[in-house]
């Protein structure tokens, strides 16, 4: 394979990996290995042609929401003229199986965040096509759920709800997520003050350990991974890769290519609606930084 | 591997497929171009090619790379799907797993409701104490208002708790009518980030608003007992009418939601209409007095006694209010007229509870698919 070779001369560093050091021959290795085994593995998204449209209201500047405006639009019985359509997923068509950890690219705009959307189930298909799920899928998006105004430990029930979660599992998983977050690990008691007065840092803490409490068979990672100090990504990123062995499939978008390179074996550069290319995660993101570089 | 759509060799071929790697083309188009084929026929072949694979061809034009994956070119998204049993994303359940799925939900309705209620007051400083004050004061100016001013109290037994009752029960219809209208557009985010029957945040709210008039029954009774009224077995009776309320009003709060859903205008034409409820159900004054001096046509006498937040109100009042025996007639029928109740007043309420509750359900769950969207 093409990325061997070009490996073997970057072969001298060691990457730790879930606290074992291996070389890059060695990850590249057992990345070939896990996604031989994933080919094999039964669905868990199968997106078969997918269109997604979005109804967007203004965009066309001056008359949007002034008086006269509506009124002239009211008169002539003119549609809203601010109501665009747009075409956000093209009709894209792939298939992730369980074991899978599968990089979102693409530049702003490219259509990643609604994908996941899709996926998630929050923007049914058109009429054509559609996304088949093994389950329900989980955005991580737990943070829309919490409130500010009340304290971390209540937020923690109150996202761990959100996502299904039955009380009795709270109470038994309540403390190794506060555990997991490390908020209380400087200074004691965090987790009783209100949310508003974290850090963004510990907020992105809290969000990040309720939200990656349930094992999903599924899990879509939207820009989660850019918050926190060095120490908490690797936890989270170790997180995932716990999420990945044990059989479900990741989704991550990110920005950054360097956390995709981390946890994703796999990755799908969209591009304007459209999927560009989809495989190995070095093979697709050299190609999207020589594009994107280009 | 990677398979890839370099546009700038694919589109003066229109419909032919190559990778960027040449050594790779041969697997792709074998594995690939069949799909291709099938599925993307209407593939434009007039677009401009793209210099090379530079920044300028950001486009990728109308092709998108097809699924890599033997099984799917095999058996395509539906067949996959049969296959390992795979549920349609986002669908729309039947009515009957809905509900089954806002009963796994209700632990989160709840105690979101009670956080939601609780974040409401924490920005001012008496914080909590509102919850209280704000239904005081509501029939501290309707009392003076309409009961000294203007002079509604005049026939009416304990106007007092007449007043305070009205208020109150209407309170509740109204408030889960207002916020129930924008419980989709205030919670866009919570909307488009978490998967949970759409139909919990219209229930969430109604339940806020039953919370908050728990605690202004509790001052109804303080009111009703300072003005003399004696507790009686009938005050349990208020129980199954406010379950009742509960029930009619989330179904109202349903049915505002998907308005407020569909046309955001909604929330703001909504407190004209709920003020013109509010003059015809009698908060402040009892309609039969009212309407004594005048002649009404019977079909519309009948449907404002058969109003269903008047015949809440009724019901409720005449559970608290004891009239005071009195030999004069004309006031005896003042009494009868403030404290009337249509015929069969109890299955009126069954029967708005189960009416509107049901199709404010079932109206709310048929746009289950589309909140969130615009």
């Amino acid at each position: 394979m093409a990325d061997k070779k070009k490996a073997s001369s970057t072969a001298t560093d060691l990457i730790v990996v879930d606290g074992e050091e291996l070389t890059r021959d060695e990850v590249l290795d057992r990345r070939s290995k896990r996604r031989a085994e994933a080919a094999k593995n039964s669905p868990t998204v199968v997106v078969d042609n997918l269109h997604v449209h979005y109804k967007v209201y203004g965009g066309s500047g001056a008359t949007r929401g002034s008086a006269t405006g509506a009124l002239n639009r009211i008169i002539h019985r003119r549609k809203h003229d601010a109501l665009r359509d747009v075409h956000a997923i093209r009709g894209i068509s792939f298939v992730a199986r369980r074991g899978e950890s599968i990089g979102l690219i693409g530049s702003n705009g490219s259509g990643k965040s609604t994908l996941l959307r899709a996926i998630a189930g929050l923007l049914p298909a058109e009429k054509v096509g559609g996304v088949y799920t093994d389950g329900q899928p989980s955005l991580l998006g737990v943070n829309a759920a919490l409130m500010n105004d009340l304290s971390g430990e209540r937020n923690v029930v109150l996202g761990c709800l959100a996502m299904g979660l039955h009380p009795t599992e709270i109470k038994e998983k309540y403390q190794s997520i506060i555990d997991f977050s490390g908020i209380d690990e400087k200074s004691p008691n965090t987790s009783l003050r209100p949310m508003k007065t974290y850090s963004a840092g510990q907020a992105a803490r809290l969000r990040f350990s309720i939200a990656a409490t349930k094992l999903h068979d599924v899990l879509l990672i939207d820009e989660a991974l850019a918050t926190g100090d060095a120490g908490f990504q690797r936890r989270s990123e170790n997180r995932i890769r716990e999420l990945r062995r044990n059989a479900g499939t990741v989704f991550v978008v990110s920005h950054s290519i360097n956390s995709v390179r981390d946890i994703c074996d796999r990755v799908i550069w969209l591009e304007a609606g459209l999927i560009r290319m989809d495989g190995d995660v070095d093979e697709v993101t050299e190609a999207y930084e020589a594009w994107s570089n280009g | 591997m990677a398979y890839c759509l370099a546009n700038d060799q694919a589109r003066p071929a229109a419909h032919h497929l190559t990778a960027r790697g040449g050594n790779r083309v041969a697997g792709l188009v074998s594995q690939t171009s069949k799909a291709m084929r099938a599925r993307r026929v209407e593939v434009s072949g007039t677009q401009t090619v793209a210099a090379g694979p530079q920044r300028e061809s950001a486009d990728p034009g109308d092709v998108s790379l097809p699924a890599v994956d033997p099984e799917f070119n095999e058996l395509g998204g539906s067949g996959m799907a049969a296959k390992y049993s795979l549920a349609v994303a986002g669908a729309r359940p039947n009515p009957i797993a809905y509900a089954r799925r806002l009963w796994v939900a209700r632990h989160f309705i709840v105690t979101w409701a009670t956080a939601r209620n609780q974040a409401l007051y924490s920005g001012s400083r008496l914080g909590q104490l509102w919850q209280v004050l704000t239904p005081i004061l509501n029939v501290g100016v309707y009392y003076l208002i309409f009961g000294v001013l203007l002079g509604t109290r005049q026939g009416i037994p304990d106007f007092i708790v007449y007043l305070v009752a009205g208020v109150f029960i209407f309170n509740f219809m109204q408030t889960a009518m207002l916020y129930g209208s924008r419980a989709i557009s205030d919670n866009l985010n919570l909307i488009r980030a978490l998967y949970f029957p759409r139909a919990s945040l219209p229930i969430a709210i109604t339940i806020i608003q039953l919370q908050q008039l728990l605690i202004a029954m509790v001052i109804l009774f303080a009111v009703a007992l300072s003005q003399g009224e004696a507790i009686t077995w009938h005050w349990l009776l208020i129980v199954p009418a406010l379950c009742l309320q509960f029930v009619f009003n989330t179904g109202l709060a349903l049915v505002v939601a998907r308005f407020g859903a569909i046309l955001t205008d909604t929330s703001q034409l909504l407190p004209f209409v709920l003020r013109t409820w509010m003059y015809a159900s009698g908060v402040f004054y009892s309609i039969k007095i009212m309407l004594g001096k005048h002649h009404v046509p019977g079909p519309l006498l009948w449907i404002l006694d058969h109003n269903p937040p008047l015949l809440f109100i009724q019901v409720i009042r005449n559970q608290l209010i004891t009239v005071p025996a009195t030999k004069d007639p004309k006031i005896a029928a003042g009494n009868a007229s403030a404290m009337f109740l249509p015929p069969h007043a109890w299955l009126w309420l069954v029967f708005w509870a189960l009416v509107v509750g049901i199709g404010g359900y079932l109206y709310f769950w048929q746009g289950e698919e589309t909140y969130g969207r615009g």
